[in-house]
């Protein structure tokens, strides 16, 4: 291409579980916080051994939970109430053996409540994950990189951002070889 | 280490071989799973193909008229108005239940070997799912007002009745067919990423690589992916023991003989999760050796749940003696009768006795351990447990021939249309299990190299 491309990063590959690890920590050390870790499965650690935060995945779910929760109790009592809260005009007041309904009869209505509850905190799970991921995005710059497709079989490689405050490829380069990483490859997007 | 240096069955785990066998690293794994999707599709396939959709070719032909004559070509009347459908709809229900089972109970309690066994059963349950949901879809008549069930208000602004087992059970199973599918799309998400970078063909890189989301394997990723999929297996750990406690509800919140009692719900979830473990052996047993898995899912995995065979066994088995001592204990004329009949009475007291037989006696014999490892016995086993707990079904649900009074009682016979739905229903299973098996990799990937030990940052070090 004629016109300049932007580098993204330098990437680095490396055996085992193991000396990703190790090289996760040499790379927080020395104090980068724009590099990631790609591995063909979740390394136990790693977020400490990057030092990254915890995830707020788990608010999101709990909110949706809530909101499933609330669509549940107001559906099942409103539908069948002739007043509902605050004097609202309910539903269709129903008397199904004589058994109270609304707020009185919410018992029966648990286990609607409780389904639309699991169900709404499962698509916070789950769409809240993706969301958080920035997911679906089909094109990565890694993608470019020759070996990249191990990162899915046994390959496990780390990358240091160019947009890292302290972006010095002869640094970088230097820890990498201090880390053990083979195949050190500048990336663009 | 070597494998013959330990026992793969050893009570002590820190005796124990790895859960992958035969000394496979990472890259070996990922071979040998995807050899399965990645080869030339095998004339077996084909074959089982074949017989497949000409079985999904009946259910679809028995839906057909069953829509274009009604439920009148079912051998449903007064006074057994629930039939073959509701009997085949707790069966395949029940079937789907050890996939959760699997996938989140055993997930919670940090049971490692799921990861063998887990994706399977999770399609399992999809599949099982699939099936169960026609029943309740076609038994109703009026296949087109099938959106009645849905919570909406008709023309006069009449709500359906929250209050009804019915409308809970469709609440249930639409929920947990959702969220089995979504756990199942996330287990994949990483070995769908697999499949993309290993595809030779375009067509197979773009299916795959779109289906993948763009996984790249980023730490950041995986963080609230681990989270996310720990919470699933907590949200379905409770979900499946309300579906089939709903499941069970449709039964024990009648006021009829035999139905009305507190033990129903504990006894669905046990059987289901019974049923469902002996579904899932009787598919893995040649699966496994079909497709040259057997480093992966090995004996011990078999071996486990079996054990989980017999102990939800036995709780059937003492539900069956529980329901009958209360029965007797409640000194209710009309239920003590309506047991006795059961068991020995006409005209269904055999199917009792077949029940008996392939649930509670036959799961007995896994207390030896030289049988629990014997692919032929745990196979031939399975297949009892099958079949007992269809006919479980069958057995609770006929209680409805004997009614109140003896001027009511009537008699049930399965008509062609009866049978043919429900090996029908077959069809669609094993239709969907072929296609899973031919594109999906059958085994959650990047979830076993996790427990291989080299995958622990402090293998080999010393502490």
């Amino acid at each position: 291409m004629a016109k300049e491309e932007k580098i993204h990063g330098i990437v680095s590959e490396f055996k085992t579980p193991k000396e990703i690890y190790h090289a996760a920590e040499t790379f927080r050390d020395a104090g980068f916080k724009k590099f990631e870790v790609y591995t063909p499965f979740p390394i136990h650690g790693m977020d400490e051994a990057m030092g990254l935060k915890a995830t707020i995945l788990p608010w999101i779910i709990l909110a949706c939970g809530i909101t499933g929760m609330t669509i549940g109790i107001c559906l099942s009592t409103w539908s069948s109430s002739e007043t509902w809260l605050f004097g609202i005009e309910g539903g269709y007041k129903m008397i199904i053996s004589g058994k109270p309904d609304s707020f009185e009869g919410i018992y029966e209505f648990i286990p609607v409540i409780f389904e639309t509850t699991i169900l709404l905190s499962a698509f916070g799970a789950v769409f809240g994950m993706i969301g958080l991921n920035g997911l679906p995005k089909l094109y990565h710059p890694l993608f470019t990189h020759d070996s990249f497709a191990k990162v899915s079989d046994d390959g496990f490689f780390l990358c240091v951002e160019s947009d890292d405050p302290l972006y010095n490829e002869a640094k970088i380069k230097e820890l990498f070889e201090k880390a053990g990483g083979e195949n050190v490859n500048q990336i663009t997007e | 280490m070597s494998d013959t240096a330990l026992d793969p069955f050893a009570d002590n785990p820190n005796k124990r071989t790895a859960l992958v066998q035969g000394g496979l690293n990472f890259g070996q794994v990922t071979e040998k799973v995807c050899s399965v999707i990645e080869g030339k599709t095998s004339k077996i396939w084909w074959m089982c193909l074949g017989v497949s959709l000409s079985l999904l070719s009946v259910l679809g032909i028995s839906i057909g008229y069953l829509i274009w004559e009604g439920v009148g070509i079912w051998g449903v009347n007064n006074p057994v108005g629930w039939g073959w459908a509701i009997v085949n709809f707790v069966f395949w229900v029940g079937i789907g239940h050890a996939g959760t089972l699997i996938s989140a109970i055993l997930f919670l309690l940090r049971q490692n070997w799921r990861t063998g066994v887990n994706r399977f059963a999770e399609a399992m349950t999809l599949m099982a799912v699939a099936c169960a949901g026609i029943f309740p879809g076609v038994h109703i008549g009026r296949v087109w007002a099938a959106y009645w069930m849905f919570p909406l208000p008709n023309q006069m602004g009449l709500w359906p009745n929250f209050r009804s087992p019915l409308l809970w059970d469709m609440f249930a199973v639409s929920t947990y067919a959702t969220v089995s599918l979504l756990f199942w799309y996330v287990g994949l998400i990483p070995d769908l990423a697999t499949a993309r970078d290993r595809a030779k063909s375009k067509i197979a890189k773009i299916a795959y690589g779109i289906c993948a989301l763009g996984w790249t394997g980023a730490n950041r990723h995986w963080q609230s992916y681990e989270r996310a999929y720990a919470t699933l297996a907590a949200l379905a750990t409770p979900l499946v023991l309300s579906v089939h406690t709903i499941v069970s509800f449709d039964f024990a919140v009648a006021n009829l003989p035999g139905w009305h009692t507190t033990i129903f719900p504990p006894y669905f979830v046990a059987g289901a999760v019974f049923s469902g473990f002996a579904m899932v052996i009787s598919l893995l047993v040649p699966i496994r050796k079909i497709f040259n898995l057997e480093e992966i899912i090995t004996v011990r995995h078999l071996e486990n749940m079996n054990k989980i065979i017999l102990a939800t066994g036995t709780m059937v088995g003492y539900a069956y003696g529980m329901e009958f001592f209360i029965a007797w204990y409640s000194g209710v004329e009309l239920e003590v009768f309506a047991f006795v009949n059961r068991a020995f009475g006409e005209p269904f007291g055999w199917a009792y006795w077949i029940m008996v037989t392939c649930n509670v006696i036959s799961p007995q014999l896994f207390w030896f351990k030289k049988i629990r490892t014997s692919l032929v016995a745990m196979f031939i086993i399975s297949i009892f447990v099958n079949i007992g707990m269809w006919f479980e079904r069958f057995v609770i649900t006929m209680t409805l021939h004997r009614d109140f009074m003896p001027s009511s009682w009537g008699e049930y016979h399965p008509t062609f249309w009866d049978v043919s739905i429900f090996v029908g229903s077959w069809g669609l299973f094993l239709t969907l299990l072929l296609l899973f098996l031919r594109f999906v990799p059958m085994v959650a990937i990047a979830e076993v190299k996790i427990v291989m030990p080299e995958a622990d940052p402090h293998h080999g070090e010393e502490h």
